[in-house]
């Protein structure tokens, strides 16, 4: 809001020095642009004789066009700052909506295609004696839900607790190397973060072929954690040191500070952080392969057997198909991404509600 | 940041026990990871340290000994994630920047959220994106490539008419890391101080001049961080290189053509289910690597964000 | 205040996890077997065991559970299609009751032992024969003739074009043209080593490359797994790939030379060629491993096929275990299981082979 009352107060100056260009004229140079772009590319392919009109080219030059006639003008009418400034708009506008498209893309794709199997029987049933139609993937909602929550119970604790070290109480070799040492766990491949998790319960349990869904949320946690930690961290070190030192200044315990002034200060960062590493690890495939492996049956216990997962669930009927069930075995893929994609679709919002909850008004 | 603790002579602070306590949850919680990573790492050396002498004349191109096996690897993995970053930084700041200082301040949380469900979908579903969807989409554009710009070493050669190609997967992967980058630069973009930007504009700079002079130099360490985050995603991302690339183990700079570089974990996830004996060894011993090379990223990062000054809140 | 919206989210989230909390349809609970009225088998068998191995047989494991599981419902069965290497592996360390592999355990692997059975005994049985398609897709053809010079020198990278003659001398009428794609499986796997064997063993002066799971030569298109192949021939121009017959669905398949005429894939012909190729230089009584005879010049067979197999324990420690494992891989041996794995696109063990295998699997005892 302050950004962008102040912008107009700067335009008062510009006005009695320069011309200004009217509110609508980027919008008019945008849709100008198109068109000529749209026509030069539709007569072009008309004279090669391409069979349809090249919708993507056409959008794509349009827009450069427009980059360039939105500073040709703007320079002409308002001069080189202002032009400078309206062309960056221009590119920071169409950034935006080049992430749109395969977004966009991405949405419809497995809409359409997750559409077909996305019905009540779809969430009543299992795969067990499921052959061909029908089925349904509960046991891999079951799945997906108990070793993610596994999993960010284990990482939000220890991630939060050690970007607290860090920040607030880091100092010397120790913080550097704890710091490293994060570092080095962004790099764990996911495949080795399942290798480990497996090799490390079959000494554990003594059982060479060891399932379980907790294993699945062990391995995911050495995934999550560096992620939540690394956000967390950022966010923590971003608030003003004002904040505590007003607080120490009123005589507040140093853990009060950070638990009531700098977390909550820094709690919609922190939770989006957070979203972001379940994002992550929610749709990992690999290490559950390995470590929680895959079934057709459910399973409620997450510390003992094979647990099906989302990811795998639509990774493995996706790749795995006989003559007769290819299509319904691709629907069931298809579906499950829907489903997954609607699962941290969920989470988000509920991240966001609870910085909406917990963060203090800043004034934006 | 002023410590409680003293030098001695002066006054020491009461000491709590609240205080004791959540120093200790917090120490120990950092301790955890020194803990997990000593095993992994334990784990990852003692399966690896056997791969170095061994006999790699079985794996995928036989190569002579392991570092001849792993250098394309190696070189696959660098080189798809930095053409990720090529197209998803420049990208990724356009969108904070209109999500943080452009949009509407009533719809700029809604588009967030927006950017944010990309992050939210599995690689898996990419993987299939990318198969059904942008590959056969992207194969006109690289018959384009290779005709008009084909004396260019990246285009050169025969065009792959299935598409999956490393520059195929380096924008899936660029699209898969966006989000990361995008939602970690706006959180910071918008705790820039206001006192800052205020400033700026009532100089009379424009939106740009203000942002150029006020909110890029306060987030640049986090830029940095935000991109060595989206960097480690791209590094070890699994199975969209392994659904996606057509691998061969070649070191080229190819990229429309069949043969490409493979990077080291879409390798481990494709060559891992039928492995044994030595070639366990082998492939774990490839993820070390990887493990090396992140590492070296990460700590580049580190530099960078050090010489930029110690910057901790808003001083 | 701020606790009580905490409290509504938690409500929130509570109430979501138990709405999800309902049982699954399709799950009667327990599945106590309290003797159905219906032809209750002479011995109940209950228990869960856990199966890994070659993706493969992955459909027609799915199958043959399902069939196994719906006739006896106290027993569960999993099965991992991690893959033939796996398999062998996690079997080879005690850690599942059974392997489906694609490639026949070796002699290190046997004289290595297996941990979870006792006295290191084994047996290996063919169960499962997929025929091997090679698949294409080019605008207008539908039949493509090859013999496996043509095709060892298209995979390797040697011959690009459709035009090619050799190509075109095959084939009567040929007026195709345009760069060829041929694409490989990009992951090791079974059905490579089998593609390889056969030009290695029919055209060796082409293909000089020794089979095994990984593609051998860096040309070509690589794709993962069979859907990825298949992904890749069908979206693609001028594709040429080879891939599970079961998973070929729509596209064109390639008739490969055989003698002097050309034989398209059919169950029968995989099934022949196997029923008549000998036994592997390391069969012993309970190994029933083949050495597939790829040169054959008999148009009745087709020679490019993978044989998976079953590896299990001869004699188990766990008395709950060994029956199950027992009844299941005799069911799948069997020729009512084999048909059930022929409607996922295998092809079915001759008779002999059947009564071969069926008197192995009856030696499966518990300690």
């Amino acid at each position: 809001m302050a950004v962008a009352t102040a912008s107009k107060r700067t335009a008062v100056p510009n006005r009695l020095t320069h011309g200004r260009l009217p509110k609508w004229a980027p919008w008019v140079i945008l849709a100008g642009s198109w068109i000529v772009m749209g026509t030069i590319v539709a007569i072009v392919g008309a004279a090669d004789g391409a069979a349809d009109f090249n919708i993507g080219l056409a959008v794509f030059l349009g827009q450069i066009l427009f980059l360039v006639a939105v500073w040709v003008i703007a320079y002409l009418v308002e001069g080189g700052r202002q032009a400078k400034d309206r062309f960056v708009t221009g590119l920071v506008g169409t950034a935006f909506v080049i992430a749109l498209i395969p977004l966009i893309s991405l949405a419809y794709t497995v809409i359409v295609n997750g559409a077909a199997r996305f019905d009540l029987t779809f969430f009543t049933w299992t795969m067990r004696n499921v052959i061909g139609e029908g089925g349904g993937a509960l046991h891999a909602l079951v799945g997906t839900l108990q070793i993610t929550l596994l999993a960010t119970l284990i990482s939000v604790p220890v991630g939060l607790l050690t970007a607290v070290y860090l920040v607030e109480y880091g100092r010397g070799w120790f913080a550097r190397s704890i710091t490293f040492l994060v570092d080095v766990m962004t790099g764990i491949p996911s495949i080795v973060a399942g290798l480990f998790a497996f090799a490390l319960f079959a000494l554990i349990t003594g059982e060479a072929g060891f399932r379980s869904g907790f294993g699945g949320a062990v391995a995911l946690s050495l995934l999550m954690i560096p992620v939540v930690v690394r956000s967390s961290e950022e966010m923590l070190r971003i608030v003003p040191n004002e904040l505590r030192e007003a607080s120490y200044a009123l005589g507040v315990p140093k853990y009060r500070t950070i638990l009531r002034i700098v977390i909550p200060t820094s709690i919609a960062g922190i939770a989006t952080g957070v979203t972001i590493a379940i994002a992550r690890i929610i749709g990992e495939t690999a290490p559950l392969l390995i470590i929680a492996g895959t079934s057709k049956s459910m399973n409620w216990n997450p510390f003992d057997g094979r647990m099906m997962t989302l990811p795998v669930f639509a990774y493995d009927s996706y790749t795995t198909y006989g003559v007769a069930d290819k299509v319904a075995q691709q629907d069931r893929a298809w579906a499950a991404a829907l489903l997954l994609i609607l699962i941290v679709m969920v989470l988000n919002l509920l991240a966001r509600l609870i910085a909406k909850f917990f963060a203090p008004k800043t004034g934006r | 940041m002023t410590a409680t603790a003293t030098e001695p002579g002066k006054i020491r602070a009461k000491a709590r026990p609240g205080d004791t306590t959540f120093f200790g949850l917090a120490i120990g919680a950092g301790s955890l990871i020194l803990v997990a990573l000593a095993a992994v790492a334990v784990f990852l050396l003692a399966e690896a340290l056997p791969a170095f002498t061994a006999d790699t004349t079985g794996m995928n191109s036989s190569p002579a000994n392991f570092w001849a096996y792993v250098g394309p690897l190696a070189f696959g993995t660098v080189w798809s994630s930095f053409l990720a970053l090529l197209f998803a930084v420049p990208l990724s700041l356009g969108i904070a920047l209109f999500i943080s200082h452009y949009a509407p301040r009533r719809i700029a949380q809604g588009l967030g959220y927006v950017i944010d469900l990309l992050a939210a979908v599995p690689s898996v579903i990419f993987g299939l994106w990318g198969i059904k969807v942008l590959a056969p989409a992207i194969v006109p554009l690289f018959g384009w490539l290779n005709e008009h710009l084909g004396w260019l070493p990246f285009f050169a050669g025969q065009v792959d008419s299935t598409g999956h190609t490393i520059l195929t997967v380096a924008i899936v992967l660029a699209v898969m890391i966006i989000p990361i980058i995008t939602s970690l630069c706006r959180e910071i973009f918008l705790q820039t101080p206001k006192l800052h930007e205020e400033a700026a504009l009532a100089l009379g700079a424009t939106r740009w001049e203000m942002i150029k002079m006020a909110v890029l130099p306060f987030g640049r360490p986090g830029i940095v961080s935000a991109t060595m985050l989206g960097l480690g995603r791209a590094l070890g991302e699994t199975m969209v290189v392994a659904m996606l690339l057509s691998p061969a183990v070649v070191i080229n700079f190819v990229l429309t053509s069949g043969q490409n570089p493979s990077t080291i974990a879409g390798n481990i996830a494709l060559q891992f289910p039928e492995a044994h004996g030595d070639a366990v060894n082998i492939l774990i011993a490839t993820g070390l690597i990887l493990f090396v090379i992140t590492l070296v990223v990460n700590s580049f990062a580190r530099w960078i964000v050090a010489r930029r000054a110690a910057f901790s809140g808003a001083n | 205040m701020k606790l009580t919206k905490l409290g509504t989210v938690g409500a929130i989230v509570a109430v979501g996890a138990l709405a999800l909390a309902g049982c699954a349809a399709n799950e009667g609970g327990t599945p106590a077997p309290t003797g159905d009225s219906s032809e209750a088998p002479a011995v109940t068998l209950s228990g869960t065991i856990a199966g890994s191995g070659a993706s493969s047989q992955g459909s027609a494991q799915t199958a043959w559970i399902t069939a196994f599981q719906t006739a006896n419902p106290g027993v569960t069965i999993e099965y991992d299609a991690a893959g033939s290497g796996a398999g062998r592996e996690a079997f080879i360390g005690g850690g599942v009751a059974y392997a489906g592999t694609d490639s026949a355990l070796n002699d290190d692997e046997i004289a290595g032992g297996f941990a979870g059975c006792v006295d290191d005994s084994f047996i290996q049985v063919p169960a499962f024969i997929d025929p091997i398609a090679v698949v294409f897709n080019i605008e207008g053809v539908t039949e493509l003739n090859l013999d496996a010079a043509t095709l060892a020198h298209i995979f390797k990278g040697d011959i690009t074009d459709w035009s090619d003659p050799a190509i075109a001398a095959l084939n009567d009428g040929w007026s195709v043209s345009g760069p060829i794609t041929a694409v490989h499986r990009s992951d090791d796997s079974g059905t490579t080593k089998n593609f390889a064997d056969y030009l290695f063993q029919v055209a060796p002066d082409v293909w000089d490359a020794k089979p095994a799971d990984p593609f051998p030569y860096t040309t070509g298109t690589g794709a993962a797994k069979t859907s990825g192949v298949i992904d890749a021939v069908t979206n693609g121009t001028n594709t040429i790939g080879y891939a599970s017959a079961s998973a070929a669905g729509d596209l064109a398949t390639a008739k490969i030379k055989v003698g002097d005429e050309f034989v398209g894939f059919t169950p029968e012909a995989a099934a022949a060629v196997v029923a008549e190729s000998p036994a592997a230089d390391n069969a012993s009584e309970t190994n029933l491993a083949i050495k597939i005879d790829r040169k054959t010049t008999d148009p009745t067979h087709y020679p490019l096929v993978l044989v998976s197999y079953i590896v299990a324990c001869g004699e188990y420690a766990d008395a709950e275990v060994a029956p199950v494992v027992k009844a299941y891989v005799s069911y799948i041996t069997s020729e009512e299981g084999q048909a059930v794995a022929a409607e996922t696109g295998a092809a079915p063990l001759s008779a002999e082979q059947i009564a071969a295998v069926q008197a192995v699997v009856d030696t499966i005892v518990a300690e």
